[in-house]
């Protein structure tokens, strides 16, 4: 950021701390008055809780806010709204649909959403089946979506669904926004191999939405899906962790509690560490690029890297539990617990096991390295041009 | 830094690095492309005088040298880039011996007299030096030594053997490690020493040679040893700054390969189709992608944190342990990319091969650095 930014930013942000003091202002008044001074998503118009800067400014903001005493706690509650739902708005909303959404998405008010996967529609998105048919200034919407987070706390959800089923799966689809508490909507929670629910399945049942929630033209719910799962992958790789923290400190913690002297578990730990490590400074170098403005493959590679060092670590960490790791303390509940807590190395074990399939498999991902940054062929598709309809399905 | 804050170090290529990397690569697909390097590889003595001149000439011999004594005076990052270029073409030559170890051995454990009058010498590439420490198959910890350094008047008699000495035939100076009574000390020996035995050994990668020295009663001057006494911290130093140096060349061999074997996935069809369309060959690219960018991300921090020796004694031996394990993989996926042509003598990939795996060998294999990683950060 220039220099000018910078001032520019924290005269701002003093502005609101002389305002609204971090420590002492409720959350929620807070986060709106950060809404209404820019600094929400600050590269953002003006208008829309941003300053028209660039991203690379908001983590400065954001720094200065905890180090006031502040919170951005919202940011990771309403994770798929505040870092998926409001790019989406911003590139393809409406400045109606903006006003109307993005401030309540930003002060946690109204929790989103995001139902893109169904049972039949998995890595192959675009050959998703829910329908929406248009009824006067309506759509009525049938199907089922899957693998839904935060489902049965929110108010919207981001929904792609077919409306031409005579066209390519590519071009039959249309991006809605959906109030979730409207009828004919089920929200049933899904209990993932860990016996929680964490996760639901939304089954709809002509639900009626307005077209004016539809998001940009019938037909181009691919495009808009395409920046949703863009912003996704921004937020996830946006972050650089702090060395040896994180799931690499949780197995080393077992094993100094263990006291194993086994050479080659120590190994294998230092090995993770060190794979650990370089992932790690890979993500760091990613960010630095990226905002010299030089992006490079980099940021793509971090999800495939942690998907599979999470998996390694969390099998590394009962091996060294030894037998203590067939245990389950507390047994499995099928539950809808409140906060998903991981510490458990057992729980771990198992909920790392959907690093690799949630967010896009590691195949996809490499498919994605392979061809849009190493420029490989793609397969053969038999499905391309055909008609949605036609495609063979099962 | 301590425990580090990476951001703290940029990444970001400098106008400098840029215009040294340009002109290196420029200069070595010209002058030392592959099929110089075969003939390099097949000759008699490994090296062409000639090319060390330019090369000397060009100021890389000196890059990492002080401008006081003749040099560039820039540091292991630049020097790193060179380092990763000619692994690009796995340059044959002992510009690793002297440029990077017996140099890092002089300006660490040398002191003011001895730097002027070596350090000008290998900057101009009058003369090329190497370092021989390592005496066991797999005693890249340094255990006591069995090469002695006895006192004899305010002289030095040098007794051992040292069987895997890098360049150790095509070296004019030779910096002998040895065991006396304070430690481990360094000692400036000339190759032409009476009781100097070197004799070149036939090596797994020919296009960095070793030879096997004997020392038989080598006497050398009190001013031969570096820093006048002990300096066994400086010889770790020496290592780690060549381990990382090292981790620099097995980035630019492990690019290289993962950029051959993608021009060939996307050229060769097998089945009427190019076989990069398949997936089990695109996900292998896409994981020597992975692996490279990882080893690259090591390596870059491991020089550019040379001076902080908290985080170095971290940073050098990740790189290390990273990149080995990154190169060897990825050399030996190359050859299974490209199938059968890939197993011949004609093709390219045999030499990439060979120089991860003994590049990996040379300071300490992966396992090894996790060793020195381990002590580094209390596991």
């Amino acid at each position: 950021m220039t220099d000018t930014d910078y001032r520019r930013v924290d005269d701002v942000v003093d502005e609101l701390f002389a305002r609204h003091p971090p420590q002492s202002t409720e959350p929620e008044e807070f986060w709106g008055a950060q809404y209404d001074l820019g600094l929400a998503w600050v590269w953002h118009e003006e208008g829309f809780g941003g300053l028209g800067l660039s991203r690379k400014d908001q983590p400065h903001i954001n720094w200065r806010i905890e180090e006031a005493g502040g919170s951005t706690e919202n940011r990771l509650r309403n994770l798929l709204g505040i870092a998926m739902g409001a790019g989406v708005l911003t590139t393809h909303g409406t400045d109606a649909q903006k006003q109307r959404w993005l401030r309540p998405m930003f002060t946690n008010q109204e929790i989103w959403c995001q139902m893109f996967s169904e049972p039949g529609a998995g890595s192959d998105l675009a050959g998703l089946s829910m329908r929406a048919e248009p009824d006067g200034d309506e759509w009525v919407v049938n199907g089922q979506k899957v693998w839904t987070t935060l489902a049965h706390v929110s108010k919207w959800g981001m929904l792609v669904t077919r409306t031409d089923p005579e066209s390519p799966k590519h071009r039959g689809l249309t991006y809605f926004v959906v109030d979730m508490e409207a009828d004919g909507i089920d929200v049933r929670p899904l209990y993932q191999i860990t016996g929680e629910a964490e996760f639901s399945e939304v089954f709809f049942n002509d639900v009626r939405i307005p077209d004016e929630n539809r998001i940009d033209s019938v037909g181009s719910g691919w495009r808009v899906s395409l920046t949703t799962l863009m912003n996704e992958r921004v937020a996830i790789g946006g972050n650089t962790v702090p060395r040896g923290s994180g799931r690499i400190a949780e197995a080393v913690d077992v094993w100094k509690r263990s006291g194993s002297a086994d050479p080659l578990l120590r190994d294998e730990l230092i090995h993770l560490w060190a794979e650990v490590e370089a992932a790690r400074l890979t993500s760091a170098r990613a960010n630095e690029l990226a905002s010299a403005g030089v992006p490079g493959p980099e940021g793509s590679i971090g999800k495939l890297a942690w998907a599979d060092l999470n998996k390694k670590i969390t099998s590394f960490t009962l091996d060294v539990m030894g037998l203590e790791g067939t245990l389950y303390p507390g047994g499995y509940q099928l539950t809808r617990p409140t906060s998903f807590d991981t510490s458990m190395p057992q729980k771990a074990f198992l909920r790392t096991r959907a690093n690799s399939i949630e967010g896009g498999t590691s195949e996809i991902m490499m498919n994605i390295l392979g061809e849009r940054v190493l420029g490989l062929p793609g397969e053969p598709r038999v499905d391309k041009e055909l008609p949605w309809k036609d495609v063979p399905r099962g | 830094m301590g425990e580090g804050d990476p951001m703290s170090v940029s990444y970001a290529p400098t106008e400098d690095l840029e215009l040294i990397r340009t002109t290196a690569r420029q200069f070595l697909e010209d002058r030392i492309g592959l099929e110089t390097v075969r003939e390099l590889m097949m000759s008699e003595e490994g090296l062409d005088r000639g090319l060390w001149k330019e090369i000397a000439d060009l100021g890389w011999t000196g890059l990492a040298i002080g401008e006081e004594h003749g040099g560039a005076g820039y540091g292991l990052t630049e020097l790193s880039v060179l380092l990763e270029e000619m692994g690009r073409l796995v340059t044959p030559g002992p510009f690793f011996a002297s440029a990077v170890l017996a140099t890092a051995a002089i300006d660490t454990a040398g002191d003011d007299v001895q730097k002027a009058s070596l350090l000008p010498r290998l900057a101009s590439g009058e003369i090329i030096a190497t370092l021989a420490v390592f005496e066991e198959p797999r005693g890249w910890d340094l255990p006591s030594l069995a090469t002695t350094a006895t006192a004899d008047g305010t002289g030095w008699v040098l007794d051992g053997a040292k069987p895997f000495v890098l360049a150790g035939q095509q070296a004019d100076v030779i910096i002998v490690a040895a065991g006396f009574d304070d430690g481990i000390g360094m000692f400036v020996v000339p190759a032409d020493a009476p009781g100097l035995d070197v004799t070149e050994t036939p090596v797994l990668d020919p296009t960095r040679r070793q030879a096997d020295i004997l020392l038989n009663g080598v006497r050398v001057d009190g001013s031969a040893l570096l820093g006048g006494g002990e300096s066994t911290i400086s010889l770790r130093k020496t290592l780690g700054i060549g381990t990382a140096c090292l981790a620099a060349e097995q980035v630019g061999g492990s690019q290289r390969c993962l950029e051959m074997s993608v021009e060939y996935a996307k050229t060769r069809y097998q089945f009427g189709r190019p076989i990069g369309s398949f997936q089990s060959i695109k996900h292998r690219c896409a994981d020597m992608l992975m692996k490279t960018e990882h080893a690259k991300s090591t390596a870059y921090h491991a020089v550019r944190v040379v001076d902080d020796d908290d985080e170095f004694a971290i940073a050098a031996p990740l790189a290390g342990s990273v990149c080995s394990e990154a190169y060897n993989w990825i050399a030996g996926e190359t050859i299974q990319v490209h199938g059968g042509i890939g197993f011949t003598w004609e093709h390219d990939a045999h030499l990439y091969l060979k120089r991860a795996k003994a590049s990996s060998l040379l300071l300490g294999d992966a396992r090894y650095q996790r060793q020195l990683l381990g002590q580094a950060i209390g596991l």
